[in-house]
């Protein structure tokens, strides 16, 4: 296919696509019109239940047999997609489109090597033989940053990294030169410095190539780095699109602008700024209210909502399906939501030296299998030093962050504070009195001072108990309250996490996963316990809820002056929601930061490279990604140095293998960093990331 | 890999001793005196006593069952009580007929089974698929001996009756024969085990091939662009096979012991039957002896499962 600049690669007109669902057809995407040109980056913006996934499927023709194109054309280049036989349809895979997936490692054959399946796709692509494809494989691990291609090539998936399976990944989709390049989430599962890394090296690799690229994601920063030109969906509908500076600097639909404003922004605290969420949720297939699919949640609904808006043509290259744009460009209206007003603090006195919650020292080691041999040999067993000599500690009302990214420990502490996992050095304090590491051994008056909200809600409750019994079972054994009275306190507990009391009879797959997760933080504050830990309990969630749970997380523990370990790798969100953060890098704290300075230099490297590492929600770009090199280490091969000398963008030499670095405390900011460099000169080559983008739309 | 057989064996070795000492406990508590029954009723009190010496039943139980053990251990097993005989050769020689008739049951069952369930997984709810499940289960649901009579009035005196080639209804090999003699003896009995086998192993690969066919991998491998077949052979098969393989390396084990009510159908010397005699005889050294092989069998059989797991899947392998 010869192609010539701004032909457009895709084009959709009029697609819709139903799911058969018994005998109801269901619309899952409606109406959607998209042109994706030559050498255009096209982001697709919704989250889940937005229909995003499904118009992906459809348009590289992979729906499976319960989903069916309704209406509409697919047009790649000059190929008529929705015309093709099976036949013609996989030569079009194997030449013209090709994807990058979500999940890596489910994507690749759990039980085939990286090598062989790499080569499958060359072989494909012109008459070569078997050696000459394992061969060009290789090459191609090298073309996509991989530092060991020969060992990599041999090994079967789940021997390598996260990181390393998306770059076989995308080997496969470029290797095939497709003329449309399709990427679904390719980074979400991935850490945030790998993000960066794997985001650069795709913006490298296809720099010079002849393709047009549509990039899904819920993740509005990476769009904004990334893209060209921005589609918004929202339940199955293009609701806005536009390039992508329009986009941020002034969206035209009040989804895309509650969208954006639900987000905290790097520097954003809870002190100085409540979020504004959007009320409700998606529309579950076959809710979908008619006319404008977004009136029931909009801040501007009026009567003709009931109406089903076009897709109206706004100005240059923009459209925004909403009857009020012109209102909403020109400003007669207000499309932003009400900030909500920042709860007046009940108390904020905190004495210092009493603590909620203190740890000293704190190390957990997982053991590793003894081999045969050295059960023979008599060899002691070795260990993993998952959690090393770890001190922080919490005051009476106060959040600490622990943020950290996956396999860093975090999670394991929290575990350990939970009694769910040994430690093997140090203590754990509990209001000064020294807790004992089983669960087993603690009473109960401990174990109502102490609860915890997992990250994935829909698990985390038993699926045969309702709302009312999950909720009644703390107030029962812990409090020790009769029937009648857990009945009473429920509504309270349903009232206080903003949710109808008529609740109590339903079961946890009734509700929505903000739902749940409020009844999670309603179950954990039901003894009102001294400390809460909160791991990750937003992740799972979709963005435009994540803004409430944040929202009501403040709210309860300004009611109960709680103190909170919230655990998470997101930045912006410790940031916002934790008066006080810790860092976490394998096992090892590296710096601890104040109220509201985490954002503030002097920063860690590693933190510095955290930070630098967040797609912003603006454009154009400020801050200049800091990119860590290699691998995360593996715990054996930590050295009596700095436990991140490896991969420091700072390192010094010798001195950060050899030697742990002791605590330095800035005075300007009360930061405590473990790192050699000294703090003025670290501070003297940062900039501030506070507010950044907190840029007015 | 080499760590990973070495503990599967000293896992092979430790099952074996334990149930070895079950055994030989079972068998010492089951009523009646041993040198009774040998004797019979009649004989006196000194001529039990004589044979309890002769038999080492004064001994102290640990120190009979190492004897025991040993002597099992070394090839010894004894003279059966019923047809003194030694038992090592009969046991030896029902053991390989037995593993004949697991042998051809396989290799008539697998290929079948394996097919059918595969067609099932990839046309899920279809026709076929309806007719393939319902139509295994409603064999499997059978008992043996129905089956078994099933068989013989179709393929024996069905088509004996037609005055068309048939197939003998009695299978009581004997040792003296070929092979070649023994397979007309076989196909029956191995059709009738292989029926029971069928639907379950069918119904795994169902499992197997639908559980795999939604995998990302699968469309990862499909939007190479790869035909079809490419794309289930290559990727799906290998992964969806992998319970099955577990499963039928287990029920060799089945195989190899279990069939008592279909070698009594077709009367064909199998362990089996051999453990039923020794039964009736109150046979205890044979009883033991065909007991311990049976043990052996499954415990083998496992191990090859597990083996055959490891080398499939490499998550397991490389651990």
């Amino acid at each position: 296919m010869k192609l010539l600049k701004d032909q457009p690669i895709l084009e959709l007109s009029d697609l819709s696509v139903s799911y058969q669902h018994g005998d109801l057809l269901l619309e899952a995407v409606r109406d959607i019109n998209m042109k994706i040109n030559l050498g255009e980056t096209y982001g697709l913006a919704g989250e889940s239940g937005s229909g995003k996934t499904t118009l992906v499927l459809a348009v590289m023709r992979y729906l499976g047999s319960r989903a069916k194109i309704t209406k509409g054309n697919i047009l790649l280049g000059d190929h008529d997609l929705r015309s093709l036989n099976d036949q013609q349809l996989r030569r079009v895979w194997q030449s013209e489109i090709a994807l990058v997936p979500q999940d890596p490692l489910s994507s690749l054959n759990p039980s085939m090597k990286i090598g062989d399946q790499l080569a499958e796709v060359l072989q494909l692509q012109s008459n070569i033989s078997r050696h000459m494809a394992s061969q060009l494989s290789k090459e191609w691990l090298n073309k996509v940053q991989i530092p060991d291609p020969e060992r990599v090539a041999s090994s079967y998936p789940h021997q390598i990294s996260g990181g390393m399976q998306q770059r076989v990944l995308i080997a496969m989709a470029l290797s095939s030169s497709p003329s449309l390049l399709v990427l679904d989430e390719p980074t979400t599962n991935l850490d945030v410095t790998t993000q960066a890394v794997i985001l650069d090296l795709i913006g490298e690799l296809i720099r010079d190539l002849e393709m047009a690229i549509l990039y899904v994601t819920h993740n509005l920063g990476v769009i904004a780095q990334y893209c060209d030109r921005v589609g918004v969906m929202y339940a199955g509908e293009l609701v806005e699109e536009a390039g992508t500076a329009d986009i941020f600097l002034k969206p035209l639909h009040p989804y895309t602008i509650g969208l954006l404003e639900s987000i905290p922004r790097l520097g954003d605290t809870k002190d100085h700024l409540q979020l504004k969420p959007i009320e409700g949720q998606i529309p579950a297939l076959g809710q979908v209210p008619s006319g404008c699919n977004f009136r029931t949640r909009c801040p501007i609904v009026v009567d003709i909502c009931h109406e089903r808006p076009q897709l109206s043509p706004a100005g240059g290259s923009r459209f925004s399906r909403c009857h009020r744009w012109q209102e909403i460009d020109l400003g007669e209206v207000n499309a932003h939501r009400e900030t909500p007003p920042i709860p007046s603090k009940q108390n904020d006195i905190t004495v210092e030296d009493t603590y909620t919650l203190q740890i000293k020292n704190l190390s957990v080691s997982f053991p590793i299998q003894r081999s045969l041999r050295d059960v023979v040999q008599n060899k002691a067993g070795r260990s993993l030093q998952a959690v090393n000599d770890v001190n922080f500690e919490i005051s009476p009302g106060s959040t600490l962050g622990l943020v950290g990214e996956s396999g860093s420990g975090k999670t394991t502490i929290a575990r350990a504070i939970m009694g769910l996992q040994g430690i093997s050095a140090g203590s754990i304090k509990l209001n000064q009195v020294h807790l004992p590491d089983r669960l087993s051994r603690r009473d109960l008056a401990t174990l109502r001072q102490l609860q915890i909200v997992f990250q994935n809600p829909a698990e985390a409750l038993n699926p045969h108990f309702t709302i009312g019994e999950s909720l009644s079972r703390p107030l029962i054994r812990l409090l020790g309250m009769s029937r009648q009275e857990a009945k009473i306190k429920i509504e309270t507990l349903l009232s206080d996490v903003h949710l109808p009391a008529d609740y109590t009879n339903r079961y946890p797959q009734e509700l929505s996963g903000g739902e749940i997760q409020r009844i999670a933080l309603g179950r954990a504050i039901a003894s009102n316990p001294d400390l809460l830990i909160l791991d990750e309990p937003i992740s799972a969630l979709d963005v435009s809820v994540q803004a409430a749970i944040l929202n009501l997380v403040g709210e309860l523990q300004n009611d109960h002056q709680n103190s909170i370990l919230f655990v998470s790798h997101n930045l912006a969100v410790v940031g916002y929601l934790a008066d006080h953060t810790a860092v976490i890098y394998m096992g090892y704290i590296l710096e601890l930061s104040g109220r509201g300075e985490l954002f503030n230099p002097p920063h860690h490297p590693y933190t510095e490279a955290l930070i630098s590492a967040i797609p912003e929600v603006k454009v154009p770009r400020e801050r200049k990604t800091i990119y860590l090199q290699g691998e995360l280490p593996d715990f054996s091969e930590l050295t009596d140095g700095c436990p991140f000398h490896s991969r420091c963008p700072r390192y010094l030499g010798d001195i950060c293998i050899k030697k742990i670095p002791t605590w330095q405390v800035d005075p300007g900011t009360g930061k405590s960093i473990l790192c050699h460099i000294p703090l003025e000169e670290l501070s003297a080559s940062q900039i501030s990331s506070t507010n950044v983008d907190t840029s007015e739309y | 890999m080499s760590r990973f057989l070495l503990r599967r064996l000293v896992l092979l070795t430790l099952t074996v001793l334990l149930t070895s000492m079950l055994v030989f406990l079972v068998t010492q508590w089951l009523p009646g005196d041993v040198c009774r029954i040998v004797l019979g009723r009649e004989a006196g009190p000194s001529a039990i006593e004589n044979c309890r010496q002769e038999l080492g039943l004064n001994q102290p139980l640990p120190q009979q069952y190492f004897n025991w053990f040993s002597d099992f251990l070394s090839g010894d097993w004894g003279i059966s009580y019923s047809t003194n005989l030694p038992i090592y050769p009969i046991v030896m020689d029902r053991l390989r007929n037995s593993l004949l008739l697991a042998l051809v049951s396989l290799i008539i069952s697998l290929p079948l089974a394996v097919t059918l369930g595969v067609i099932a997984g990839l046309n899920v709810q279809k026709p076929i698929d309806n007719t393939i499940s319902i139509g295994s289960l409603a064999v499997v649901g059978l008992p043996e001996f129905v089956t078994g009579l099933v068989v013989i009035q179709i393929f024996s005196f069905f088509l004996r009756d037609l005055g068309l080639p048939y197939l003998p209804a009695n299978s009581s090999i004997s040792p003296d024969m070929t092979f070649i003699e023994k397979l007309p003896m076989l196909i029956l009995p191995a059709l009738t085990a292989m029926l029971v086998l069928l639907a379950y192993i069918a119904r795994l690969t169902r499992a197997g091939v639908l559980a795999e066919l939604h995998q990302p991998y699968v469309r990862t491998a499909d939007l190479k662009g790869l035909p079809r077949r490419t794309v289930i052979m290559k990727h799906v098969l290998r992964n969806a096979l992998l319970p099955t393989v577990t499963v039928i390396a287990i029920s060799i084990g089945w195989l190899i012991s279990g069939l008592v009510v279909i070698e009594n159908v077709f009367n064909y010397p199998g362990l089996g039957r051999l453990m039923i005699f020794a039964i009736d005889r109150r046979d205890l050294p044979l009883l033991q002896a065909v007991t311990m092989v049976t043990v052996l069998g499954f415990a083998i059989s496992n191990m090859g499962a597990d083996i055959l797991y490891a080398l499939l899947n490499p998550k397991i392998r490389l651990k």
